[in-house]
């Protein structure tokens, strides 16, 4: 079971109506990828991040399903139209069935 | 939580032929005509930063065909997407091709492969 | 001191090297790979230098006489004994060393008083390679540099002085900037330095784009420099020049430490790019290669040479130009004083270090040459003798100043060859099949043929051990007939063998520093002699 999880988000905190922004999001999360073996040989059980979603004002921006083979602190980005003020939603759902969430504000002008 | 030593992971870990198959469903796959940005060699294998775009894409699926689990990561594209581009870092236990296939709009397949070198490297001049 | 010397020299004039037809509205002066050699320098150029794929044949991969034919040379010339390799010893005592950061000031001056806003441009390699560097941690190339006027430079060794320093120099210390516009970091993939800096020259808006070493991570300690991330980028180097372009941009300059075949691919493949000055691979080229509207300049290493090239810019494109790669002949053109006496302060506390003899050589010491030269099989030969390993390695490090024969070997000469910050010289032990491993993967960073995928170094030196190497195989398939040369058997695979060697990227590594073991190995022998090393049989050449 991963600890210490603790996800980080660059968004813009202001756009124009319509503008396309680029989102950029870290998790810390060792993304154990269950293809290593431990000293005595076994294999370590896989604990991954293995969903990732991104909301704006309720309307579904990305989604993204992890293997094993996304590095350690999975790194995200992507881009979103942003019609109207609103608030991001980032959640990150973990095999050990935690949920990580995140929210970024963004007022249009 | 998932137990540990449950072997389920395991056992869909799928080589590329096989996770390929899956997400075309069998569907043909035209080569070319989306972008997929690596670096030529792996500063460190163990994060190896990868960038899709495939503009007027569904999905996006990347595949590591030198990996032990071929399949890296999928992206759904929704209605506020900026974009059908996405960037994330990836594994790569060895030097091998790393494939980006995307499911178009019309639900047509296109597929890009770049091959990425994993060098022990440190005798640069 | 000899009539042949006089008389040679006497052909040659400041007035003669300096003579130059002045072109066009701007004025470009290139320097690159000093390797903080700031003082004149006997430097063997390559005797092979081969190129793979479409590089094969072309430019900088020629020598010898086939170089002097291609460029006009004549046998014997000052140009033939700066650029090419033949009768090196001989014609070094007829025409004397040549470099120095104080000759070099002489040029720039002499330069900027016919044009007096040239720009001067550096391609990195710059604060490591010398006794002196190393123990001021780069100050006196720093000052040197800063006096020299330079006005932009990029990087590559820089890096392994360590991320605190280079940010402590590039705050503090550098008077220009330091462009990295394929730096970003590892975290939020954003620049990690100045991508590029416009400069108003001749009613010319140039840009100047930085690009450091694509390869540092890889090819040096990566703990050094921890969270940086490089790598070509030919699609930022796409974008950047069009957003020079877009404001207003005359002249589009890439200041490269890419190397040359990766540069002449970039070329190619990106257009807008009016000059790449070229670095690291230490080529010295008398003319430009041009590919489609781009000027390639190779200026070599070491302080050797200056390039200077003017332009005609007129609307945005390039009308005309005039090249010379200036040699810097030490006993000729006159050194100036301000620079000579900043040398010669930040050399002062060490004077009795840099001077003391080690030892003498029968032979010439050199190293430049994709496979082993005679300092590197000296340096082997001391790893193997003194670590007691079966079998030695040396990196491909393409710096390092030549030893005439019946010179003394002074600790300068030692620290040009050596002269790093992980120079611990490891004993391990390796596998046959670890060893051909470590050759194939060497040799395709150098052989492959998609520049892309080079790192410009030269293939690692072994002592002990003797291979055939066919260049135009795929990765994996080069190297055959690896031989343990104390016994003439074939390397098994599966058998151990103790390894020593140097310069590991590893944090880790543990051992003597190699000027140590290399200083004991001289001081034990007196004097130095060394056959010509037929241990590797190259194919495909
Ligand atoms: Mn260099
Ligand atoms: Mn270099």
């Amino acid at each position: 079971m991963a600890t210490g999880v603790k996800p980080r988000v660059r968004a813009p905190k202001t756009a124009t109506p319509g503008e396309v922004v680029v989102l950029k999001t870290l998790i810390s999360h060792p993304m154990e990828s269950g293809q290593r073996r431990d000293s005595d040989g076994n294999i370590i059980p896989r604990s991954i991040i293995n969903r990732f979603t991104c909301t704006y004002g309720g309307e579904t921006v990305i989604e993204m399903e992890l293997h094993g083979a996304i590095s350690t602190n999975p790194y995200i980005e992507f881009e979103a139209k942003v019609p109207a003020s609103g608030e991001f939603v980032f959640t990150w759902y973990d095999d050990d069935g935690d949920v990580y969430e995140e929210r970024a504000e963004v007022t249009v002008a | 939580a998932v137990a540990a030593g449950l072997t389920p992971f395991m056992a869909s870990a799928k080589k590329y032929d096989d996770a390929l198959a899956e997400f075309t469903g069998g569907a043909e796959v035209i080569d070319g005509e989306i972008e997929l940005t690596t670096p030529e060699i792996a500063e460190n294998g163990n994060t190896v930063p990868v960038s899709v775009a495939a503009p007027g894409a569904a999905m996006i699926a990347i595949f590591a065909d030198g990996n032990p689990e071929a399949e890296v990561a999928v992206f759904t594209f929704g209605p506020l997407a900026g974009s059908q581009a996405a960037s994330t870092r990836i594994r790569l236990a060895q030097t091998q091709n790393v494939i980006a296939v995307a499911q178009m709009g019309d639900g047509s397949f296109r597929r890009v492969a770049r091959e990425v070198k994993v060098t022990i490297g440190g005798c640069g001049g | 001191g000899n009539w042949s010397r006089l008389a040679a020299q006497q052909a040659l004039t400041q007035d003669e090297l300096l003579r130059f037809d002045t072109t066009g509205n701007v004025s470009l002066i290139h320097i690159t790979d000093i390797h903080a050699h700031l003082r004149p320098v006997h430097f063997r150029e390559p005797s092979i230098n081969l190129g793979v794929g479409e590089a094969r044949g072309l430019p900088p991969h020629i020598t010898g006489a086939d170089y002097r034919r291609m460029y006009g040379l004549d046998d014997g010339s000052p140009l033939a004994y700066a650029l090419t390799h033949d009768d090196f010893a001989a014609l070094a005592r007829t025409y004397g060393r040549i470099g120095g950061l104080d000759r070099a000031a002489t040029v720039v001056k002499a330069i900027r008083a016919d044009r007096p806003d040239a720009l001067l441009l550096d391609g990195g390699d710059t604060w490591q390679g010398s006794y002196t560097a190393l123990r001021t941690d780069g100050r006196d190339v720093i000052r040197a540099m800063n006096l020299l006027g330079v006005e932009a430079m990029t990087s590559h060794w820089e890096f392994t002085l360590g991320i605190d320093r280079v940010t402590e120099i590039v705050e503090n210390e550098l008077d220009f900037p330091f462009l990295g516009a394929n730096i970003f970091d590892t975290e939020w993939d954003e620049r990690a330095y100045e991508p590029y800096r416009f400069f108003e020259r001749g009613g010319v808006k140039i840009a100047v784009i930085g690009q450091a070493f694509p390869y540092l991570p890889i090819a040096n300690p990566s703990w050094m420099f921890p969270g940086l991330s490089f790598g070509v980028r030919e699609e930022n180097i796409a974008e950047l020049v069009q957003e020079v372009r877009d404001q207003g941009a005359g002249l589009v300059v890439l200041l490269s430490h890419n190397g040359f075949d990766v540069d002449r691919k970039l070329a190619g493949n990106v257009p807008g790019i009016d000059v790449i000055l070229t670095g690291h691979t230490h080529d010295a080229l008398p003319e430009p290669v041009i590919v489609g509207k781009t000027l390639l300049i190779a200026s070599g290493s070491h302080g050797k040479f200056l390039t200077r090239l003017d332009l005609d810019v007129q609307d945005g494109a390039v009308k005309g130009f005039a090249h010379k790669l200036i040699p810097l002949f030490s006993d000729v053109i006159a050194p100036d004083p301000e620079m000579a006496a900043l040398i010669a302060e930040e050399r002062a506390p060490y004077e009795s270090e840099l001077t003391e003899v080690l030892g003498q050589t029968d032979s010439l010491l050199y190293r430049r040459g994709n496979f082993n030269g005679t300092w590197d099989d000296l340096i082997c030969q001391a790893l193997l003798e003194e670590r007691e390993a079966d079998i030695a390695l040396s990196p491909g490090f393409r710096w390092g100043a030549s030893v005439l024969p019946g010179a003394d070997i002074t600790r300068e000469d030692l620290f040009s060859v050596t002269s790093m910050s992980y120079p611990s010289a490891y004993r391990s032990e390796m596998t046959g099949e670890m060893l051909h491993a470590i050759l194939e993967d060497v040799a395709d960073n150098l052989f492959n043929p998609d520049p892309y995928y080079q790192q410009g170094g030269d293939m690692v030196r072994v002592g002990g051990m003797g291979y055939r190497i066919d260049v135009t195989q795929p990765m994996g398939s080069r190297i055959t007939e690896m031989t343990l040369l104390k016994t003439g058997e074939k390397l098994d695979p599966a058998k151990s063998y103790v390894v020593s060697g140097w310069a590991s990227v590893n944090e880790e590594t543990e051992g003597p520093a190699i000027w140590d073991v290399v200083e004991s190995h001289i001081r034990r022998l007196g004097t130095v002699t060394l056959e010509p090393n037929t241990s590797v049989d190259v194919i495909g050449g």
